[in-house]
């Protein structure tokens, strides 16, 4: 169930008490990625050291901050994927003319299907020492977590099953924080140099402060650098934001760039709706994230294929089905609806409603295989009646006539 | 018996005054829910549905000896509302309201955990004990009184499963929602040891999803501690890595928390997987029924 804050308010401003208003029809976040180049901004307003490093949208802009630098940089392409290095989208650049060549290379190349529109513009350091180091929530102990690795460089992942004895795990005591000695014990692990250790202690605990104050589920280092001159250097950044905390992040929803989200995702997720693009064919509109999922799995259980998760949410209107079918209907791999609804909180006549809402408003003649129980049952079916919109007894036989649907066009 | 609430809970609702609040106080008591009270700060003295309504947990505990609250209140709120109810020694704490974030769960947690109180939640459908009591916002009607406790992560999910059980004669004890986000005041193991103890449960059901490693620890503890037949569930199994699957746990993130690594960790410890949740409770139904 999902309550909203009246449009703009904060906490203290709202007289007493904020009740359950249950509008939807506000954006409701999903995720929020920064890209590197937002986490080395953040990096280096939160104390961590950071490369001369900037973002261009063109290769005369990176042509020119080269300029500025007036050093080899490295030009990166900014995208939600692992594997940019292998896919070309970090280069080396020694000149403003070399600096420009790449980010033309780079800017537009698709990695893992995520075209790139901008990319980083940052200073080479000259490394000795390649470091992994993060913050997360360890969901086994239910505490931040900090994880660093002398092997870094590589994803975690890749460390974690190569070498596990070199990761090291700290986990943090939430009400007391991260003392200075706690980060001092993890980076004695990761350098001989006495300075070093000191620098990356006092990095570590900007980076945990970071990652509370900005209510972050990941700050992540990769690599953390000591270069030539004994500096401790990030040489990269991953920051997610965990959007049920955006509320009270004002000033962190302006690094939200949708530029290479799914576009489908994206107009979901501006009306309010809970989507995520599958690729398959039959679209899906569920109240509840399990139910969705197991809808989903059902229809490929059935040899079918799903197009989408929707999850309605804990509540209904009229207007909301109405935009999650316009968005469904919209895709044209779609060729049929199931729309399938156990309706506790939500109500079956709100969802009748909004689908012969939908027929009047939205030109489709893709069909619609509705599965509709529970609270209002009644008030739904007395609504359809005499409507070509039949309503299937159970799930299995909605999910059933959908996928003998996708297959007979 | 039955577990966590029974005939004798005694409910206050904290957001009553809220439009969900109200609902949920009336169908609650249309249920047959003891619901005492409710709080609102700045409402006391007015009335919901013929109950009381206080300014504090403390004072609605005074007058009515609540014994257990849920909490309907704007996410904002909601951590706010856990503290209290712990201050007042409310017993059983279900918080529905969903989006609560996790640092500030990560605090409430270890002080939960530590207190008299037992937290269900946040984000979840709430507790159920079929003819006898329920605080959250499940049809009550699609339950039928039984042998089978259910401890799930996910809420219309769980009313699926009830009502495939229900119609083929199998009656339910319990049903837990825990909650959909990575951190929950009480989890699997917690519920798994009340349905152990509970003469009233005969199986009991898991309904997991993707995410995390809760199912994995559970189906360990299932085989070292359970007699009882345990069953599950897993949502799922068509989810793309690193889409966030609307539960804020439900994610597969660095090929962690899959739907496959969880119905294998249940297969190997001796818990019976249902690919839908008709197969499941017919697998259910061919064992108890």
């Amino acid at each position: 169930m999902c309550f909203s804050l009246d449009n703009g308010a904060r906490m203290g401003e709202i007289d007493g008490f904020a009740f359950p208003n249950e509008s939807l029809d506000e954006p409701r976040e999903v995720e929020m990625k920064l890209y590197e180049y937002q986490a080395m901004e953040l990096f280096a307003r939160s104390g961590i050291p950071t490369p001369f490093s900037r973002v261009a949208s063109s290769p005369e802009e990176a042509r020119q901050l080269t300029a500025e630098v007036g050093k080899k940089v490295v030009i990166k392409a900014q995208v939600h994927m692992g594997g940019r290095g292998k896919a070309g989208g970090v280069k080396l650049a020694e000149t403003p003319d070399e600096a420009e060549k790449a980010a033309e290379a780079i800017l537009g190349m698709q990695i893992k299907g995520l075209t790139v529109h901008k990319v980083l513009v940052a200073e080479a350091i000259d490394i000795k020492n390649e470091i992994y180091l993060s913050v997360t929530i360890d969901r086994v102990s239910k505490r931040p977590i900090v994880m660093a690795s002398a092997a870094g460089g590589v994803e975690i992942e890749q460390i974690a099953a190569e070498t596990p004895e070199k990761i090291i795990k700290y986990i943090v005591d939430p009400i007391a924080g991260l003392r200075s000695f706690e980060a001092r014990k993890v980076t004695a692990q990761l350098f001989e140099n006495q300075k070093a250790v000191g620098k990356a202690a006092n990095l570590l605990v900007n980076l945990y402060h970071l990652f509370i104050n900005g209510d972050c589920s990941l700050v992540e280092i990769n690599p953390l650098v000591l270069d030539a001159d004994g500096n401790v250097i990030a040489a990269d950044g991953k920051v997610d934001i965990d959007d049920n905390a955006l509320y009270r992040q004002p000033e962190l929803l302006k690094y939200r760039e949708a530029i290479d989200e799914d576009p489908n995702e994206v107009r979901a997720r501006e009306l309010g709706l809970n989507y995520v693009s599958l690729d398959g064919d039959i679209g899906c509109i569920v109240n509840g994230a399990g139910l969705a999922m197991a809808t989903v799995d059902w229809i490929q259980l059935f040899g079918g294929s799903p197009a989408n998760f929707l999850d309605l949410g804990g509540s209904s209107s009229v207007a909301k089905m109405v935009r999650a079918l316009d968005i469904i209907l919209g895709n044209p791999k779609v060729k049929t609806v199931l729309v399938n609804i156990l309706a506790g909180i939500t109500r079956c006549d709100d969802i009748a409603n909004g689908i012969l809402e939908a027929r009047k408003q939205i030109q489709s003649d893709k069909p619609i295989v509705l599965r509709l129980a529970g609270t209002n049952e009644e008030a739904a079916q007395a609504l359809l009646e005499g409507t070509d919109i039949q309503i299937t007894p159970s799930m299995r036989e909605g999910v059933q006539t959908a996928v003998e649907i996708a297959k007979s066009k | 018996m039955s577990i966590i609430i029974d005939k004798e809970t005694r409910v206050i609702v904290q957001g009553i005054t809220g439009r969900e609040g109200t609902f949920h106080a009336q169908q609650m008591l249309q249920y047959g829910t003891k619901v005492v009270g409710g709080v609102t700060p700045g409402k006391k003295g007015e009335n919901v549905e013929g109950l009381p309504v206080f300014d504090f947990v403390s004072e609605a505990v005074e007058a009515t000896d609540a014994n257990a609250t849920m909490i309907l209140v704007p996410a904002p709120f909601a951590p706010d509302a856990i503290y209290e109810a712990m201050e007042a020694g409310i017993q059983t704490i279900v918080c529905i309201t969903e989006g609560l974030p996790v640092l500030a769960m990560s605090q409430v947690y270890p002080r939960v955990r530590a207190s008299k109180s037992r937290l269900i939640g946040p984000n979840t459908m709430g507790v159920i004990s079929p003819g006898k009591c329920k605080i959250g916002i499940m049809p009550g009607h699609i339950h039928e009184p039984g042998n089978v406790g259910i401890a799930s992560r996910s809420g219309t999910l769980t009313y699926e499963i009830v009502q495939n059980l229900s119609r083929r004669g199998i009656g339910q004890s319990s049903a837990v929602g825990i909650g959909g986000d990575p951190i929950v005041g009480s989890g699997f193991i917690d519920i798994l040891e009340l349905y152990k103890e509970d003469p009233e449960t005969d199986a009991v059901i898991i309904v997991g999803e993707i995410g995390g490693t809760d199912e994995e620890i559970a189906a360990d503890w299932v085989q070292a501690n359970m007699k009882k037949p345990v069953f599950g569930y897993i949502a799922g199994r068509a989810a793309p890595e690193g889409k966030r699957m609307g539960h804020a746990g439900a994610i597969i993130s660095g090929g962690k928390g899959t739907a496959k690594d969880k119905i294998e960790a249940f297969e190997a410890h001796g818990i019976q997987v249902g690919a839908n949740p008709e197969e499941l409770a017919e697998k259910v139904k061919s064992t108890i029924g």
